[in-house]
């Protein structure tokens, strides 16, 4: 059995593929990710967002000197200057440091990015393999939510809970996970129902595994990769999703800063301030571009076949 | 055919009996006591007035006669009064509903006949400059804040250039008919609306045509000597378009959660910008008549989708 496969494989691998060894999956992806410069540059920046994001306190402390919330009115509207580093981006209406409010930004936003869609894998993967496993009533009950919670306009539903209770970033992030694990759970659902027949898993039944057996060792293993590449995308579409709901001010609140309502403020002094409206929003735009490059370069390296194959694209 | 249809119209029910709960929940389950808010401020009121008030509004019952008494006026079109307007919540929003409508299906077009030529032109110059250029438009497109690329679009064609008008559907004063007028007021805002869908177009357009265009059948229509414009036009897109219908999906949920936020920025008197201006005012019978309107409106919009997909691949109804 396992030689026959190998056989009918080796003439449809590519040739620069044939000269290696075998390899594992995750070498196997490695080794072609390391020959797609797009993906690597935009690995490099999404970890150096990371870092300086994390950083974030270190930064305004010891090289900015200034506070997120430290106010110095004298100093207001400063137009983005080199003078002294606190004031690369210019200053508000209040004399705050436009630069380190981006950092501070960068790190409410990429931790509610990816704490949303950790809590979406989580819930995704956990819903998607039950139900395609179990089927019956459990799966009824299952794309019946699925189909219910897509039918609500995120935006739309984001608004009603933004009215009735605050959104601190750790809740935030939770609902929008909860909110969020539609698209994953859809995937692994049709993947396990595809797999749940497939010979291996036939022939570990037959001796006996159980089902928590059968569905984290036999089918989870074999839908990772691609959930994982669905999860990074998460991340990005969540980033668009906080900036916009705090942009229309029922997200993050005020003092803290996000990108999304650093730009309420600089829509407000639009006409005193208009170098205010630039930086949040390159900032979410690259971001999230990077994080979707990230993604797609995965997915060709996990599985060549797919490249260029559609993702689901945008949800909501 | 019909027996189809009817199913799926069935589905539907579940589906916005879903929605009901969730939202009716939602608003029921938030911190505060609606009664004690209400009388807020108000002087002279008893515990006992509180106790009335309550069991007026229904508020002591059980949660599940709550839903019932709720979604019962819900079927009979009543949302209650607007807190604000001192109207019925659902009145105020139909009257918003046409500049909705207007601005989605202005998107929606501007999406298929911008994004549907983009993917097959990237496809079939597959490689070249053109090719790339869509490409990185088709990654760029989704992740642009829409409603950051709204205050670039006004700051550029408004503010500097003075080429369009950055708010409203109509300049005050011009007659209803003025369509010159209309036009320039939407085509701003129903483009920033529309991009996210025309990348999206433009990327499931190109991998399908490459898809289509290696098949055999496309070969035949080659080998027996058409012409490439009747080749690629009569027989691969035709085909080609065929998943673009089920991408119609997530498409229509962009454009209706989208429109809240477009609006917004454009000021666009829609149900997006009178349910966030209700939000804004705690206004909660039209907070949930418009998630309700919002979220029927994407319903109905599946439910189209999934017919029309039953009728340009009949295949679907064997399942």
């Amino acid at each position: 059995m396992a030689t026959q496969a190998t056989t009918t494989a080796a003439p449809l691998m590519q040739p620069a593929d044939a000269q290696r060894s075998a390899a594992g999956l995750w070498s196997d992806a490695l080794w072609r990710l390391r020959r797609d410069p797009t993906t690597l540059a935009a690995i490099a920046v999404v970890v150096s967002m990371v870092a300086i994001a994390l950083a974030a306190d270190l930064l305004a402390a010891n090289f900015f000197h200034r506070s997120f919330t430290q106010q110095d009115i004298l100093s207001n509207y400063e137009k983005p200057n080199g003078t002294e580093p606190w004031m690369w981006l210019g200053t508000d209406e209040l004399g705050r440091s436009q630069v380190v409010r981006l950092l501070y930004g960068a790190r409410v936003s990429l931790f509610i990015g990816t704490f949303g869609a950790l809590t979406a894998f989580v819930i995704g993967l956990t819903m998607g393999l039950t139900a395609g496993y179990f089927g019956g009533y459990w799966d009824d009950l299952v794309v019946w939510l699925v189909t219910t919670l897509n039918s609500i306009p995120l935006l739309y539903l984001l608004l009603i809970i933004g009215v009735l209770f605050r959104l601190d970033p750790l809740p935030f992030a939770l609902l929008l996970g909860g909110l969020g694990w539609l698209g994953i759970a859809n995937y692994a659902r049709g993947q396990t129902i595809a797999l749940r027949e497939r010979e291996y898993v036939v022939a570990a039944r037959t001796v006996g595994s159980t089902a928590v057996r059968l569905m984290v060792r036999h089918i989870a293993p074999n839908i990772l990769p691609l959930m994982i590449v669905l999860a990074m995308i998460e991340v990005g579409q969540l980033i668009l999703i906080e900036s916009a709901i705090s942009f229309i001010g029922f997200g993050i609140q005020p003092p803290t800063p996000s990108w999304g309502n650093m730009l309420t403020n600089a829509s407000q002094y639009l006409g005193k301030a208009p170098y205010l409206i630039y930086p949040p929003g390159i900032a979410v735009l690259v971001t999230v571009l990077c994080l979707y490059l990230v993604g797609d370069g995965l997915r060709d390296a996990l599985d060549p076949r797919l490249r260029g194959a559609v993702d689901g694209g945008v949800r909501k | 055919m019909w027996k189809y249809v009817i199913r799926r119209l069935l589905y539907a029910i579940p589906t916005l009996l879903g929605i009901s709960v969730i939202v009716f929940l939602i608003t029921r389950l938030a911190p505060g006591d609606p009664i004690r808010l209400y009388t807020f401020g108000a002087l002279n009121v008893t515990e006992e007035d509180i106790q009335g008030l309550r069991a007026y509004y229904g508020l002591d019952k059980p949660l599940a006669i709550q839903y019932v008494n709720w979604i019962w006026q819900v079927l009979h079109g009543d949302f209650g009064m607007s807190l604000i307007y001192h109207q019925p919540a659902l009145a105020l929003l139909f009257e918003r509903m046409g500049a909705t409508l207007q601005l989605t299906f202005t998107a929606l077009f501007l999406q298929l006949v911008i994004g549907i030529p983009l993917g097959v032109m990237a496809a079939l110059r597959r490689g070249s400059w053109v090719d790339n250029v869509i490409r990185v438009f088709g990654v760029i497109g989704h992740a642009i804040p829409q409603f950051w690329l709204g205050l670039m679009a006004i700051i550029l064609v408004s503010v500097t250039l003075r080429l369009l008008p950055s708010q409203g559907v109509l300049t005050v004063g011009k007659d209803v008919w003025d369509i010159p007028d209309r036009l320039r007021h939407i085509i701003m805002p129903a483009f920033v609306l529309a991009l996210a869908g025309i990348a999206n177009y433009s990327r499931y357009l190109r991998t399908e045509t490459l898809d289509v265009i290696s098949q055999d059948y496309v070969r035949t229509a080659h080998a027996k000597g058409l012409a490439e414009r009747t080749v690629i036009y009569v027989h691969a897109l035709r085909n080609a378009l065929i998943p673009m219908v089920t991408a119609l999906g997530g498409i229509l949920a962009v454009l209706v959660s989208g429109a809240l936020v477009v609006e917004q920025v454009f000021t666009w008197p829609g149900v997006g910008q009178f349910t966030y201006a209700a939000a804004r005012a705690k206004d909660y019978p039209v907070i949930m008549a418009g998630v309700m309107v919002a979220s029927t409106l994407l319903v109905l919009s599946y439910l189209l989708r999934d017919i029309a997909y039953a009728i340009v691949d009949p295949r679907i109804k064997v399942k």
